[in-house]
């Protein structure tokens, strides 16, 4: 039996390609407005929710163990938003505390709940760290639901979120109803996240919001570019670390997704046109070279206007001293290709020596005249 | 007073016993102000002194704890499209994914109201108002690669793209070249002679009285305020600064 004709295999990666999509497009404008953070802190307070959902259902029903988990995740930024507000402490702070907090009574309720043994205990443990075997096709129409509002409040409200996002004072200013809109954000972070317990776990699923966000940022120019390559990558990731985790016994998807997602971002970083490390070191490369070629065309023409003679030879000693060291080979080669200077031997000495063409000169002189533009 | 009475109608901005505290520190006590229409005016004090607060408060972004304030005779609330807001440029992250043109139609978003997206109309007046302030070959061009006064620019033209009778900028010379500051200046003095009125915090003291013709000094408390000639007076800055401030503050040295 293949793979893809699995109706098991069908259902979890649609699963986790509609939950990473969803993540994807929601975590865009979460790292955008600075609150990658807050979803780990709502994840993570997730998990009490999720506890008290067993507990009340007596088992795995999928319904009562979002609505705990959003309840709690919920009280959990309620909290957070007192603390910031009412003390002293600042948002790292507060995010820190009842992060940890409310996760240590998820952990102490998890034990509780083995402790008393039963079928009520089987399949708390993939709501740590995922395990998307586990998804049913019956959770795909919630996935599709929940997938389906938020794209629907996105395209609707696409301009607002994106005011919102770069600047909420003038958004106030203007008259929207900023704490609304941002509310909105953030209650559709929190469904993505319990949407997306079951698949990878409380503990990693802000990878999932913030990676893919992340990676889409490196290759675009636009809200709308970045937003839909981000949902594009969560919906590649979840579905490569599902499809991972599903074949192979006993690995839990939520690792296996942020390491494919981690990939991505990692690739993301480094080759990105404009914004990648490697493009970047090539355009320093580039502009060094530009730097190093100009002052041995100067040098070049120095000497010879010293000497009064435009196709003056000069000597290996004589450049190597005009410009402090002797320029690369491959930099004196490459200017030969470009046509700006010749390598002409001067008998009876046997070392090299250069001169400027008709072109070399030109390109000096408008150098001296016109300093070369700095890459912008 | 209900709402929908004007108060004080001649005053493009009038604020009433305004305080606002953060904490337990007062940031602002009691302040009394009148700007008339039609001027261009400064709002200067020292570091700390609540300036940026006053206009946030008076656009309602900050909340006062007393007082009130109206622009034009009318709350803040029913005057929204009607005002002209340059943020402090530091105040947002300028790597957002968006070019020049895309961050001037925000200026329009309201106009546009809930749902619609801009269009053909938006663009075009987007390029006209990048145009007014220099920026028309950068409209395309990605936000984080535009120098400090190219952004203070594009800022400035968000705000124009409203055609707003009253604007207000918060710090707007603040870390821009002198072309940038001379071409904001002579916008702003252009705009205040076609009947705006413009309103400006301002952190330096030797530019007051060649670019503006109203003003108020403000720390904490109001130390004084009305036009430039009566208010720029070396009592008058002392009393704002402290006394260390003789040398740069004479207004005779100043003078244009």
């Amino acid at each position: 039996m293949g793979l893809a004709s699995s109706a098991i295999v069908q259902t979890v990666l649609l699963g986790a390609a509609l939950l990473g999509a969803i993540s994807g497009m929601l975590g865009a404008f979460a790292v955008l407005r600075r609150q990658s953070l807050l979803g780990d802190a709502l994840s993570h307070a997730a998990l009490p929710g999720v506890c008290l959902g067993f507990l009340i259902a007596g088992g795995r029903n999928l319904g009562a163990v979002m609505l705990g988990a959003f309840v709690t995740g919920a009280l959990a930024a309620l909290c957070m938003m007192l603390i910031i507000r009412r003390t002293q402490l600042k948002t790292d702070a507060a995010l820190g505390i009842v992060l940890s907090v409310f996760f240590a009574v998820g952990v102490v309720l998890v034990t509780v709940i083995q402790g008393q043994g039963g079928a009520g205990s089987l399949g708390l443990m993939t709501f740590l760290f995922g395990q998307a075997a586990a998804i049913q096709p019956a959770d795909l129409w919630i996935m599709g639901g929940v997938g389906l509002v938020a794209l629907g409040l996105v395209l609707a409200l696409w301009k607002e979120f994106k005011l919102v996002s770069f600047d909420p004072d003038f958004a106030r200013a203007q008259g929207f109803r900023v704490t609304l809109l941002e509310a909105v954000l953030t209650v559709m972070v929190a469904l993505a996240i319990v949407v997306g317990l079951q698949l990878v776990g409380v503990v990693l699923m802000v990878a999932l919001l913030i990676a893919p966000a992340a990676a889409a940022r490196q290759w675009t120019r636009s809200l709308g570019a970045m937003v839909g390559l981000s949902a594009l990558i969560g919906a590649g990731a979840g579905a490569a670390g599902a499809l991972i985790s599903a074949t192979t016994r006993g690995l839990a998807t939520g690792p296996v997704v942020v390491l494919v997602a981690t990939v991505v971002v990692i690739l993301s970083l480094l080759l990105a046109p404009g914004r990648g490390l490697v493009w970047q070191a090539m355009a320093a490369r580039r502009a060094r070279a530009r730097i190093s070629d100009g002052r041995v065309l100067a040098a070049l023409q120095s000497v010879a206007r010293d000497h009064d003679d435009p196709a003056h030879r000069v000597a290996r000693g004589v450049l190597a001293t005009a410009l402090g060291a002797m320029p690369a080979p491959a930099r004196l080669a490459a200017l030969e290709r470009r046509g700006l200077i010749r390598t002409a031997h001067q008998p009876p000495d046997p070392s090299p020596h250069w001169e400027l063409t008709e072109a070399g000169h030109a390109e000096a002189r408008a150098l001296s005249g016109a300093p070369a533009e700095p890459s912008r | 007073m209900r709402e929908d009475q004007l108060h004080e109608p001649d005053q493009a901005l009038h604020v009433e016993d305004l305080t606002v505290s953060y904490g337990d520190t007062p940031a602002l006590w009691d302040i009394d102000l009148d700007i008339p229409p039609g001027v261009m005016c400064a709002i200067i004090g020292p570091n700390g002194a609540g300036k940026s607060t006053l206009i946030k408060a008076a656009l309602g972004l900050v909340r006062p704890v007393a007082g009130h304030v109206r622009f034009l005779g009318r709350p803040v609330a029913q005057m929204r499209g009607q005002i002209g807001y340059v943020p402090q440029r530091h105040s947002v992250d300028w790597d957002f994914p968006t070019n020049a043109r895309d961050v001037v139609e925000m200026g329009l978003y309201r106009s546009l109201g809930w749902f619609r997206r801009p269009g053909r109309d938006a663009r075009a007046r987007a390029l006209a108002a990048l145009a007014e302030v220099g920026m028309q070959d950068y409209a395309d061009r990605q936000i984080s690669q535009l120098s400090g006064g190219q952004q203070q620019r594009v800022f400035l033209a968000r705000a124009l793209v409203q055609d707003a009778p009253i604007l207000i900028l918060d710090e707007p010379m603040a870390g821009v070249d002198a072309a940038t500051e001379a071409v904001i200046i002579a916008l702003l003095k252009r705009l205040r002679d076609a009947g705006r009125t413009v309103i400006v915090v301002h952190h330096d003291l030797t530019t007051v009285q060649s670019y503006f013709d109203w003003m108020v000094m403000l720390n904490i408390r109001i130390i004084a305020q009305g036009p430039v000639r009566e208010t720029y007076t070396p009592e008058n800055l002392r009393a704002a600064y402290g006394r260390h401030l003789a040398l740069i503050a004479d207004p005779a040295g100043a003078a244009p």
